[in-house]
C-alpha cells in the first residue's frame, strides 16, 4: 500500500515535470524573435506564399490555440510535423535518440571508471604525493568545461596523433547491417566487432570530453566520502580482524561511501546529456543534440518541442533510476 | 607460566613532534587475567589498545619498545603477517555499538567474516559457530538476528553481537575499550556480566579500558593507572583498593563514587596532585631524552 502510494506520487511528479517543461518550451520559443516560415522560403517569396505556409503550420492562430492543438496532438501520440524536415517529429527524434544515448552511456562508463579508479587510488595512498597529484588532476578536470576538452582532444588525438576519428558516428564506407539505431549494442549482438571498433573510434573523443569533468567530480566526492568512512569505527574494527588495507577499502568502506556519490552521479549525468548538444555538434555526431541545434537555427518549433520533451522524459527517468538504485543499496531505506 | 601479552617500554608519538602520546609504557597480562586501564580522558588508554591491535591513527606511530603477543614480537613481523597474527589471536570490543557495525551489511557476515576470510573456515561451519555464539551472548532469536541489519537492533543487542563477533575465533586476548559507556545503565550491568562470563569461560587475557574504578574492582585482577600516556601505578586490584601507592591514584580513588554512599560529595582531583603528576611526566620525558 505504502509502495503503491510512493509509485503513484512519483508518477504524478513526473507528469507535472513533463507538462511544466512542455509549457515553458512552447511559450518561450514563440516569444523569441525569428520566423520559421521565413527560414524555409527562398528570398523574395510572395506575401501570399508566406501567408499560406503560415496558415498551413497553424502559426496564424493565437499562441493559446496553438498550444491547445499541440497538446491534444501529443495526447494522441502526434507531436506535429517538423517544419524544416517536413516529416513527423516523433519518428525523427526517436531515430536520433539511440545515438545520443549510446554516447552518453559510454561517457558515463568512462567517467565512473576513471573517477572511481582515481578515488580508490587516492584513499589507498592518502596523505601522500599520489593524493596531491590526484587532487591537482581533479582541479584541472573540473575547471575546463567539456567543449574545451573536446577541442583539446581534437588537437591531441585528431591532429597531432590521429588515432581516433574526429567526425561522424561511423565510417561512411562501411556496409551497415543494422536494423535498430543502437549501433553499438547491435554490433555486439551481431558479433561484428569490426563495426563495434569503428563506432568506438568515433565515440571515444566526444565521450571522453563529456566524461572528464564528470570523472573529476566523481573522483573528488568519492575520495572525500571514502576518507571520511575510513575513520569510522566499523572500518577500524574490520582492520583488527586481519584484513588488508585494500580489502578494508573495497568491501567495508566503499559500499557505504558510494551512496552520496550515486545521487550526485544522477544529477551530473543529466548535465552530461545536456552537454551532448554542443559536443555532438563539434564532432558532427549524428545524435539528438546535433539535431536540436539545427532545429533551433531553423526555428523548427515542433521539432524543438519534441526534442525537449524527450530530453525531459529522459531526465525524469534517470532520476527515477537513481532513486531506485539508492533505495536498493541502502538497507535503511529498503526496510523503511 | 610466561605472560601472554607483554608490553615493554612502549612509546608512541605524533609524526614530526617529539612529544610522546605513550611514554615508555610497560605491563604484562597472563592468560585468563584481566588488566584494567584507568585514567582521565585523553590519558592514552585507547591509544595503548590501538597500538597493540595495530590500528594507531596514521599520524601516530610507535617509536620504541616492543609488544610481545604469545612470545612473538609484533614489531618484527612483516605488516601482512602481523595483521594476520593479530586477527587470529586478538579481538576488540569497541566502545560504541552504534557505529561499530557496518550499516549496509547483515549481522551474519559481520560475525563470521574473520572466520571465513582470515582463518579459512567454510561458510557453513562459520554459520554454525555464529549461531552458537549468539546463544552464548543470550540472544533469543539468533536466526533472525543473523539476517538483520544493524539499524534493526537496539544498542544492547548490537553490543552483544559485537561481543559475539569478538569471541568468534576463540581469541587469546580481548581488548575491551569502554565497552559499556555508550549503553544505558540497566544494559551496562548485563553487558559487563556477559563479558566477564565469556572471559572466564574461555580463559581469555583481557585489557579492560574504563573510567570507572567500581567496574575495575568487579572485573579486573590488576590495574594500571595512566596519566599523560605514562603508567603511574601498576598494582593488583586488592592492593590498590587497600591503599594506592601513588598520590594521583589516591586522588582518583577518592573521586570515585562509593556504592555504599553514592550521594556523598566527591572530591575533585586536587590541583596540586595534578601538577605533581604532570611534573613527574615531564621529568620522565627529560630522562628519556637523555637516555635515548
Ligand atoms: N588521531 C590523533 N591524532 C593526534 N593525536 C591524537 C589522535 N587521537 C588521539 N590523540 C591524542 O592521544 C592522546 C590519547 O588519546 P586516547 O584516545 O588514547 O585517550 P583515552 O585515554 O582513550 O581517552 P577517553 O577516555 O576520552 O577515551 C590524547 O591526548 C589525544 O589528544
Ligand atoms: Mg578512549
Amino acid at each position: 500500500m505504502k509502495l503503491l502510494r510512493a509509485i503513484l506520487l512519483r508518477l504524478a511528479t513526473m507528469s507535472v515535470t513533463l507538462i511544466g517543461a512542455a509549457v515553458v518550451v512552447f511559450f518561450v520559443i514563440r516569444v523569441v524573435p525569428g520566423n520559421p516560415i521565413a527560414m524555409m522560403l527562398p528570398p523574395g517569396a510572395s506575401e501570399e506564399d508566406i501567408a499560406r505556409l503560415t496558415a498551413h503550420y497553424g502559426l496564424d492562430k493565437t499562441i493559446f490555440e496553438q498550444f491547445w492543438i499541440w497538446l491534444t496532438g501529443v495526447f494522441h501520440g502526434d507531436f506535429g510535423t517538423s517544419i524544416s524536415l517536413r516529416q513527423p517529429v516523433m519518428p525523427l527524434v526517436l531515430s536520433r535518440l539511440p545515438a545520443t544515448l549510446e554516447l552518453a552511456i559510454f561517457a558515463l562508463v568512462i567517467a565512473v571508471m576513471i573517477g572511481g579508479a582515481m578515488a580508490l587510488t587516492g584513499v589507498r595512498h592518502r596523505e601522500t604525493r599520489t593524493e596531491t597529484a590526484i587532487d591537482v588532476a581533479n582541479g584541472v578536470g573540473l575547471s575546463i568545461p567539456d567543449f574545451l576538452w573536446a577541442l583539446i582532444l581534437i588537437v591531441l588525438f585528431g591532429v597531432l596523433m590521429p588515432v581516433f576519428h574526429i567526425s561522424g558516428r561511423i565510417s561512411p564506407s562501411l556496409d551497415l547491417p543494422f536494423v535498430t539505431q543502437f549501433y553499438v549494442f547491435e554490433s555486439i549482438a551481431r558479433l561484428r566487432f569490426d563495426l563495434w571498433w569503428d563506432l568506438l573510434k568515433h565515440m571515444f573523443m566526444p565521450a571522453l570530453a563529456l566524461a572528464i569533468p564528470l570523472a573529476a567530480i566523481i573522483s573528488q566526492l568519492l575520495k572525500q566520502s571514502l576518507k571520511e568512512t575510513m575513520h569510522l569505527d566499523y572500518v577500524t574494527l574490520s582492520r583488527t580482524k586481519g584484513y588488508s588495507e585494500n580489502h578494508v577499502i573495497l568491501s567495508e568502506a566503499l559500499p557505504n561511501a558510494v551512496l552520496p556519490t550515486l545521487t550526485l552521479i544522477g544529477v551530473q549525468f543529466t548535465f552530461l546529456i545536456g552537454g551532448t548538444v554542443i559536443i555532438e555538434r563539434l564532432f558532427s555526431y549524428e545524435g539528438l543534440g546535433n539535431m536540436a541545434i539545427d532545429a533551433v537555427i531553423n526555428r523548427d518549433l515542433p521539432l524543438i518541442q519534441g526534442i525537449v520533451i524527450v530530453f525531459a522524459l529522459l531526465f525524469t527517468i534517470i532520476n527515477l533510476v537513481v532513486d531506485m538504485t539508492y533505495a536498493l543499496l541502502n538497507p535503511r531505506l529498503r526496510h523503511a | 607460566m610466561s605472560a601472554f601479552l607483554t608490553v615493554n617500554n612502549l612509546s608512541a608519538a605524533l609524526h614530526g613532534y617529539d612529544q610522546r602520546v605513550l611514554r615508555s609504557v610497560s605491563f604484562s597480562i597472563d592468560t585468563g587475567e584481566v588488566l584494567g586501564l584507568v585514567g582521565e580522558s585523553g590519558a592514552g588508554k585507547s591509544m595503548i589498545g590501538k597500538a597493540i591491535l595495530g590500528i594507531l591513527p596514521s599520524a601516530i606511530s610507535i617509536i620504541e619498545g616492543e609488544i610481545l603477543l604469545d612470545g612473538q614480537d609484533l614489531q618484527k613481523l612483516k605488516p601482512a603477517d602481523r595483521r594476520r597474527m593479530i586477527g587470529a589471536t586478538a579481538a576488540l570490543i569497541p566502545q560504541d555499538p552504534l557505529t561499530a557495525l557496518n550499516p549496509s551489511r547483515r549481522i551474519e557476515p559481520q560475525i563470521t567474516n574473520r572466520l571465513v576470510d582470515i582463518l579459512g573456515w567454510s561458510k557453513a561451519d562459520a554459520r554454525v559457530r555464529a549461531l552458537e555464539l549468539l546463544n552464548e551472548v543470550h540472544i533469543d532469536n539468533p536466526e533472525r538476528v543473523m539476517g538483520s541489519y544493524p539499524h534493526e537492533l537496539s544498542g544492547g543487542m548490537r553490543q552483544r553481537v559485537l561481543i559475539a563477533s569478538a569471541f568468534a575465533a576463540n581469541p587469546k586476548l580481548v581488548i575491551a575499550d569502554e565497552p559499556t559507556t555508550a549503553l544505558d545503565v540497566t544494559v551496562q550491568k548485563q553487558i559487563l556480566r556477559l563479558i566477564r562470563e565469556l572471559q572466564e569461560r574461555h580463559s581469555t587475557a583481557m585489557v579492560f579500558v574504563t573510567h570507572d574504578l567500581g567496574v575495575v574492582s568487579k572485573v579486573c585482577q590488576r590495574l594500571s593507572v595512566l596519566y599523560g600516556g605514562k603508567i603511574v601505578e601498576n598494582s593488583s586490584v586488592p592492593d590498590f583498593f587497600a591503599g594506592p601507592k601513588h598520590a594521583y591514584s589516591r586522588a582518583l580513588l577518592a573521586a570515585t563514587p562509593k556504592y555504599t554512599d553514592p550521594d556523598a560529595s566527591l572530591l575533585p582531583v586536587d590541583e596540586a596532585v595534578i601538577e605533581a603528576v604532570a611534573a613527574e611526566v615531564l621529568a620522565s620525558d627529560k630522562e628519556w631524552r637523555h637516555g635515548g
